[in-house]
């Protein structure tokens, strides 16, 4: 134990010491609002330059005014087809809508010309927008005032509210728990990634240098493996942590700059949730605010800090046995595949089913078995997880990780002391099965 | 100190031991040799516990190897390394405190040892900025901190020039003359010809071998003599092969069936005897000549 203890804090007061580490974590805090305010800068930029996009309308039914928006103005000077062909492809037009004519009840044959592709954006603005002109024309048509018809138009904003068995309602809102469930779920497939592969370098350079065999004659492998696993592992912690400080004060310092800016209203509704509460229902700031209060955060961190420490430990111990198992970063492509495989099921599955559907059957079972719960079930608990559910996966995990690390300790302790061989999955298979 | 028998180790169908005994006295210098993938390797490995034999016994003190052993044992392998990016000083206290030294002792010890090889400027450079030579120092004493009572060096001077290579025989002497046993596994016969108090010879996974040198050498005493012969009575036989040199002849004979007194005598009729010497093989003439009768067979 005592000597696990000392791999462990080698391993971390190596690259705790590094500059780059120093670099990297004081770094990469900056890097992404950098990288997102250059991104909105350039859409900005970009919003200002941009004069009116100018749609030229040719309507040979006379009869739709489309109304203009901030980024596209729609001009209806009576041209025809070809004429206005021409205007688009001289660019003095942006793009040109042909509407001929039809019956109102089968609008078919509206093609919209550009040069170049258009974007689903205009493709849905001009539907939308034709739509509506349609419908209203037809209700017209059938004797209803125009007055009636704009007084009828009505918004409508649901509020979704979660009961559970205790009667206790919570408002949600699936835009709030997405972005939760998306971010804790990246962040632990990126940390799994950079530290496994930190896990495996490390291995590898004890390898190759042949320092390990000095090493197990002084500690079983198996020992030299959990000190890195856990010493490395204990290094992405403190980082985190570390980037959790920073962009926490800094958010809070950028927040309280922008409150001085802000009405006095505004700054005090962001203040204090009771007040958002107090406010006209649809209101956008108090729907977010009653969401944020109702999220069950210590919940969420705790599953948050088991998953990603889970799934490390699962995969730490598998590019531990892959970095024992060859003479070279070079070679360790080939075993990579059991790894990256479920790593990016995990990934996918947790856009394409657990943030859309949570409680379907894949959402179920990318969140149970062990290689892709912990990303997967993050997407999950994002949202409300039933707790047998989540007993279950972490139960599954903590299985998981002790099969794998069993599994990586024999691959390890053999591959170590082979030099020269490149192995095969064949050969793994029999050292695994090798006793002693 | 270490008493070894029947001790079996194979990889598959490849076997590494067979049927191994071996027994070290405690404080002498004992030769491990034989070719290359005789077993050697597998053989300190075990003793080290990196790997377990298969069958056999082997003790230490009297006592079944256990990991309680690992802080008496002193191990150099012939494939060895250090942290690159670490420095000399804090590699040292890693390896000293994975033998199981108290900080403290770490400490004082490393700097006694980084003292008597002039070493401590070195103290808090990198290992990628020293020489080989250097590196395979700081390699030497983190391998003797713990003060092993047992200590296995798999060809220590390789790496090291010929002055820092004296350096580390005298090191090697001073720690047999405290108590130390040190088994030497080398390929470096003069090395065991000057240091060895006793060999063993594996080949093919077998022992061949064992013995203090003197009795390994005079079990391979070929029974010939080298002679000098000076003022010539009567002209020497044809078949002896002979050197003249100054009115003085050198040649070596052979007993073959004579007694060393009846052969003198016989020469004392040629002329003056100025020198009359059993030819002592060389551990490097036993070692070649044990593998290739053993290959023979």
């Amino acid at each position: 134990m005592n000597k696990i203890w000392l791999v462990i804090q080698r391993e971390y007061l190596s690259r705790v010491k590094k500059k780059s580490f120093l670099l990297a974590t004081l770094l990469t805090p900056l890097i992404f609002p950098a990288i997102m305010g250059i991104f909105v800068w350039i859409a900005m930029e970009e919003k200002e330059t941009q004069s009116l996009r100018i749609i030229e309308v040719v309507d040979e039914n006379k009869l739709f005014f489309l109304e203009s928006s901030e980024q596209y103005a729609f001009s209806f000077s009576g041209k025809d087809l070809e004429t206005s062909k021409k205007l688009v492809r001289n660019g003095d037009r942006y793009g040109f809508l042909y509407i001929p004519k039809f019956d109102l009840k089968d609008p078919t044959g509206i093609i919209y010309y550009g040069e170049e592709n258009p974007s689903m954006n205009l493709i849905s603005y001009l539907e939308n927008n034709l739509k509506k002109k349609i419908e209203e024309q037809r209700l017209f048509e059938s004797g209803i005032d125009p007055k009636i018809i704009n007084e009828v138009r009505t918004k409508v904003g649901i509020k979704s509210i979660t009961l559970d068995a205790q009667g206790a309602e919570t408002v949600s809102d699936a835009t709030v728990n997405y972005a939760l469930g998306f971010s804790s779920g990246i962040l632990i497939y990126i940390f799994i990634f950079v530290y496994g592969n930190q896990i495996m370098q490390g291995v590898i350079e004890e390898k190759s240098s042949r320092i390990v065999e000095i090493l197990v004659s002084s500690l079983k492998p198996f020992q030299l493996m959990m000190g890195k696993i856990i010493g490395i592992g204990a290094v992405g912690l403190t980082q985190f942590l570390i980037w959790v400080l920073l962009i926490g004060t800094l958010s809070s310092v950028v927040i309280g700059v922008l409150g001085m800016q802000m009405p006095q209203q505004q700054a005090l509704e962001m203040a204090s949730p009771e007040i958002a509460e107090s406010m006209p229902p649809g209101s956008d700031m108090a729907q977010i605010f009653q969401v944020i209060s109702g999220i069950d955060f210590i919940g969420l961190t705790f599953s948050f800090i088991f998953y990603f420490l889970g799934g490390y430990l699962l995969y730490g111990a598998m590019f531990a046995a892959i970095g024992s198992a060859v003479d070279a970063p070079s070679d360790a492509q080939q075993f990579m595949l059991p790894v990256t495989i479920p790593l990016i099921v995990a990934y996918l599955g947790l856009f394409v089913f657990v943030l859309n559907d949570p409680n379907s059957n894949a959402s179920f079972w990318l969140s149970i078995i062990p290689l892709t719960s912990p990303i997967a079930m993050m997407g999950r608990v994002s949202y409300g997880v039933p707790w047998t559910d989540l007993a279950l996966s972490m139960g599954l995990l903590i299985g998981g990780f002790l099969f794998t690390t069993w599994m990586a300790g024999k691959i390890y302790r053999i591959g170590i002391l082979m030099h020269g061989t490149k192995p095969t999955y064949k050969t793994l298979w029999k050292w695994i099965k090798t006793n002693q | 100190m270490l008493k070894i028998e029947k001790l079996n180790k194979s990889y598959g169908s490849s076997r590494a031991l067979t049927d191994l005994d071996l027994y070290v006295p405690k404080g002498i210098i004992f030769g491990l040799l034989g070719p290359n993938g005789a077993g050697k390797t597998t053989l300190i490995r075990i003793i080290n516990q990196i790997i377990e034999g298969d069958s056999g016994t082997i003790l230490i003190d009297g006592k079944p190897l256990s990991s309680d052993h690992i802080s008496q044992i002193g191990y150099l392998p012939e494939e060895r390394g250090l942290y690159k990016k670490m420095k000399v000083w804090d590699q040292m206290i890693y390896f000293a405190r994975l033998k199981g030294l108290s900080q403290q002792d770490a400490k004082s010890r490393i700097n006694h040892w980084l003292q008597k090889l002039e070493m401590s400027s070195w103290k808090d450079k990198k290992i990628e900025d020293l020489s080989k030579g250097m590196a395979q120092k700081v390699q030497f004493i983190s391998t003797i901190i713990h003060n092993p009572a047992l200590l296995i060096l798999d060809e220590p001077f390789s790496g090291f020039d010929p002055l820092n290579a004296e350096i580390i025989k005298d090191e090697i002497l001073g720690l047999k003359a405290q108590g130390t046993t040190v088994i030497l596994s080398t390929h470096r016969m003069e090395s065991v010809e000057l240091l060895c108090d006793r060999v063993a010879m594996i080949h093919k996974s077998r022992k061949i071998l064992d013995g203090t040198m003197r009795e390994v050498k005079s079990s391979f005493r070929p029974e010939v003599f080298s002679i000098t012969l000076e003022s010539l009575t009567k002209e020497l036989p044809l078949e002896w092969i002979v050197k003249g040199l100054d009115n003085s002849y050198h040649f070596s004979l052979s007993l073959s069936g004579k007694t060393p007194n009846e052969l003198l005598s016989e020469l004392m009729q040629y002329g003056q005897v100025k020198q009359f010497e059993e030819v002592i093989p060389s551990m490097e003439e036993i070692f070649i000549h044990q593998i290739k009768s053993a290959n023979y067979e």
